[in-house]
Formats: structure tokens, C-alpha cells, sequence
């Protein structure tokens, strides 16, 4: 299982989904990927992208202007 | 048992995309939403810049769509691939610079690349006769199943009764009897059939989803083609067309003034790339200059800048201007008056 960092700030959505989507592809089940972001719509969005894709949220923090988004990569 | 057909839906976030999914998941297949992201999206875009609206309830309807019907949504970044089709519409453009028809003919093209590879059997769309002026009309939609290659493996189940049989129907594969044969620009009979499924809460239709269809939007567009004398743009670019106050005091240069906080932070992102100004002795806008200058357009422009400024009323404001080349210089100028800056600068 591997732990993987994906650096989407300054993107707006849907381009944190976007690279969310074409970075977990390249992902193996049960890896856990940590996305930083700073447009507030990722808040929603990427959690959603998950749950219609089967893939589980582990946590979501916002500090300031920066988002954290934890996920764990689930089956296809 | 065997497999369920499967079929991809285009999903823009809308009613009928969402509708139409729907009709097919009822008839027992597998369906998946296919979402593009060609630059020009609407979705979320301006919410996120403007502090203003940040109480504003954000969400993508296409990801919001896909966990109404239950199926999985694929969000596709197109934005190179799609320049070709703003830049060169086989069709032309509509009243502004839309090219709804060759958009539609490319989305439903990456679509029909996307089943070959998926194994999938075929494509949704929620496309209705007469809802759109260029790209869902009669005499349009074949176009779109042809130019597309689509062909007969694109299915509309809005209205599909008003069509040839597609492969989906003539195979047995859905039930023709239980598809739609809707028409015109009325949505009754999508909120109807929307009640009847038991969505309540859906995006409203209105100006469409696309950026291109905005007169303003598509006005800096042209200009930005018209300044730079060639017709290309980079993702930047339009990015920034969203954003601020557009105003051209000469043909070469442009300033795009933030508005508000919010968009003021988000031109700060492009200061590296652009000259730009700000007022130091008053409260005021960030300011980025789009093309090449001369001393006398920088005045010009602190000008401008100090009018948009908490100086505006002052005798003098303090501007600082810092050049890509990493120079800065300070200037103090009289801020324009209102009525000195003539309607055509704006954009």
C-alpha cells in the first residue's frame, strides 16, 4: 500500500478532480492518496467524485485558504 | 445470465442529461456518465474566484447528477483537443462565438473513442428536437450521429420516438416503446416526467453551460484574437476572461482590473507573467496589463488603475508598477475621471 501526495492548489475545479481521477488510475487498491487545494468548490467535489466512484474519503481539513483531502483508493 | 448492455450517458449536469440516463438505467442497462471539461465550463468557476460569492452554495451538477442516478461519472479534461474546435467550427458559430454543433459532433466523437475502448455498446445523450437553436434541431442531429461516428450507436431517449431506430432500439436491446418523443423548447414535459422519477431538486436550464454562449465573454475573446492578430488562446487566457474589470485604452494593451478581494488574489497567481499595478497610497485593485507598453501607456493605465482605487476622488494617488522584466517604478498621477473613460475601452 502506498501513500501518495497530489498538489492541486491554485487549479480551479474541476481540474483537482480531474487530476484526482488521472492520478488514482495510476493507483493499486487500498493505496491512500493526500490532495492539497485551495478552491473551495474541491471541498464538495472531490468528496463526490469518490462516492460515485467507490473510492473512500478519509478526512477533509481546511486551514486558511488550503484544503487537505485524504482518500483511500477503493475497487474499480 | 448474461451481461447488461452498457452504455455511456453524456452528463453536462443538467435535466435532460440526467433524464435521459435515467429512461435507460429503468430499462436494466449498465450505465456510466461521461463528463468534458473544455476551459469554457461555466461550473463553479466564477463562485470560486469572487469573494463575494462564497456563501453561495457550490457544487458540480455532473458529479451531483451521477450520485442521483447511482453510476459512476468519468470527468474528461479536453481543453487542447477542444481549441481546434473553437478556433476552426466546421459548422460556424452561433449568435456568439458558440460552435454548439461542432462542440456537440467532438463530445459525442471522444465519446464514441471512449466506448471502443471501454467495451461498451453504446451512447446516451439527453438531446431534444427544437431545445436548441444550432445543435438540436431536425436537420442537426443526424449531423452529429454521422460527423461523429457515432452513427447508429447514438441513442437520444428524449426523442427518440421522433428519430430513425437507433442499433439499442432495432437490437432489442431497449425498449422503443418506453422512450420519449419530445419536442420544442418546452420543459414541461421534462419536469413532468423529472416528478414522476421523483427528482425534485436539479439544475434550472438557463443561458446554457458554456461561456461561449455569453455576448460579453465572447466579445474579450474576439478582441484578445484581434489584439494578439491571430486566432489562438491558451488555457490562461481564458481563465481571465472571467475574471475582472476588461477595459483597452489602445489597441496594444489591455488592463484586467480585479473587482473584488477575491478576484484580487486570484490575479495576483499571473503577476510573475503579466506587468501589473497597484495603488499604495489608497486601497485599491491589482491590476495586470496585457501586452507591450510605453512609459506614456503605463501612465495612461496608473490613470485608470487610481480611478478604480478609495482615491479616486484625491488629487493624487500613488501607483507602483512592476514590469515582467522585475522592474518596479513608482508613480503619482491624477486618477481619471469617471466620465473621461469612454464606453468602447470597456469590454
Amino acid at each position: 500500500m502506498s501513500r501518495n501526495e497530489l498538489d492541486a492548489r491554485c487549479m480551479l475545479c474541476p481540474m483537482p478532480v480531474i487530476r484526482t481521477q488521472e492520478k488514482v488510475e495510476k493507483l493499486r487498491v487500498g493505496d491512500t492518496l493526500t490532495i492539497l487545494c485551495t478552491d473551495p468548490g474541491a471541498i464538495h467535489d472531490i468528496p463526490a467524485w469518490c462516492r460515485v466512484n467507490g473510492h473512500e474519503v478519509l478526512g477533509v481539513q481546511q486551514k486558511d485558504e488550503e484544503i487537505t483531502i485524504h482518500l483511500r483508493v477503493g475497487e474499480e | 445470465m448474461s451481461e447488461p448492455r452498457k452504455a455511456v450517458a453524456l452528463i453536462s449536469g443538467g435535466l435532460d442529461s440526467l433524464l435521459a440516463a435515467k429512461v435507460i438505467q429503468e430499462q436494466g442497462i449498465h450505465v456510466e456518465g461521461i463528463n468534458f471539461y473544455t476551459g469554457f465550463c461555466v461550473e463553479g468557476h466564477t463562485h470560486a474566484i469572487r469573494k463575494k460569492d462564497k456563501a453561495k452554495p457550490k457544487r458540480n451538477n455532473a458529479l451531483w447528477v451521477a450520485e442521483q442516478l447511482g453510476i459512476k461519472l468519468h470527468i474528461i479534461d479536453i481543453i487542447e483537443e477542444y481549441k481546434d474546435v473553437v478556433i476552426n467550427p466546421k459548422h460556424g458559430y452561433g449568435a456568439n462565438l458558440n460552435p454548439c454543433l461542432d462542440c456537440k459532433v467532438f463530445m459525442v466523437q471522444k465519446a464514441r473513442q471512449w466506448i471502443e475502448k471501454k467495451d461498451f455498446d453504446f451512447i446516451i445523450t439527453g438531446e431534444v428536437i427544437g431545445q436548441r437553436p444550432m445543435s438540436q434541431r431536425k436537420d442537426t442531429l443526424p449531423v452529429i450521429s454521422r460527423d461523429s461516428g457515432a452513427n447508429e450507436l447514438l441513442l437520444r431517449p428524449l426523442c427518440a420516438k421522433n428519430l430513425e431506430p437507433s442499433k439499442p432500439e432495432l437490437e432489442g436491446w431497449v425498449d422503443r416503446d418506453r422512450l420519449y418523443g419530445f419536442e420544442g423548447r418546452t420543459r414541461k414535459p421534462q419536469m413532468a416526467l423529472a416528478a414522476s422519477f421523483g427528482f425534485e431538486d436539479y439544475a434550472q436550464p438557463a443561458g446554457g453551460c458554456c461561456f461561449l454562449t455569453d455576448k460579453q465573454y465572447s466579445h474579450k475573446l474576439a478582441d484578445l484574437w484581434k489584439a494578439r492578430g491571430e486566432r489562438r488562446y491558451e488555457l490562461d487566457d481564458i481563465m481571465l476572461l472571467k475574471v475582472g474589470r476588461h477595459i483597452r485604452p489602445r489597441p496594444n494593451f489591455k488592463m484586467i482590473i480585479g473587482r473584488e478581494e477575491g478576484e484580487n488574489r486570484f490575479l495576483q497567481g499571473y503577476r510573475k507573467q503579466y506587468t501589473h499595478m497597484l495603488t499604495i497610497s489608497h486601497k485599491g485593485p491589482l491590476v495586470l496589463i496585457d501586452g507591450e507598453t510605453s512609459q506614456g501607456d503605463l501612465d495612461l493605465a496608473a490613470q485608470i488603475t487610481a480611478r478604480f482605487s478609495q482615491g479616486r476622488h484625491a488629487d493624487k494617488v500613488d501607483v507602483e508598477v512592476h514590469t515582467r522584466d522585475g522592474k518596479s517604478q513608482s508613480l503619482q498621477v491624477q486618477p481619471m475621471a469617471g466620465e473621461a473613460i469612454p464606453g468602447d475601452w470597456y469590454l
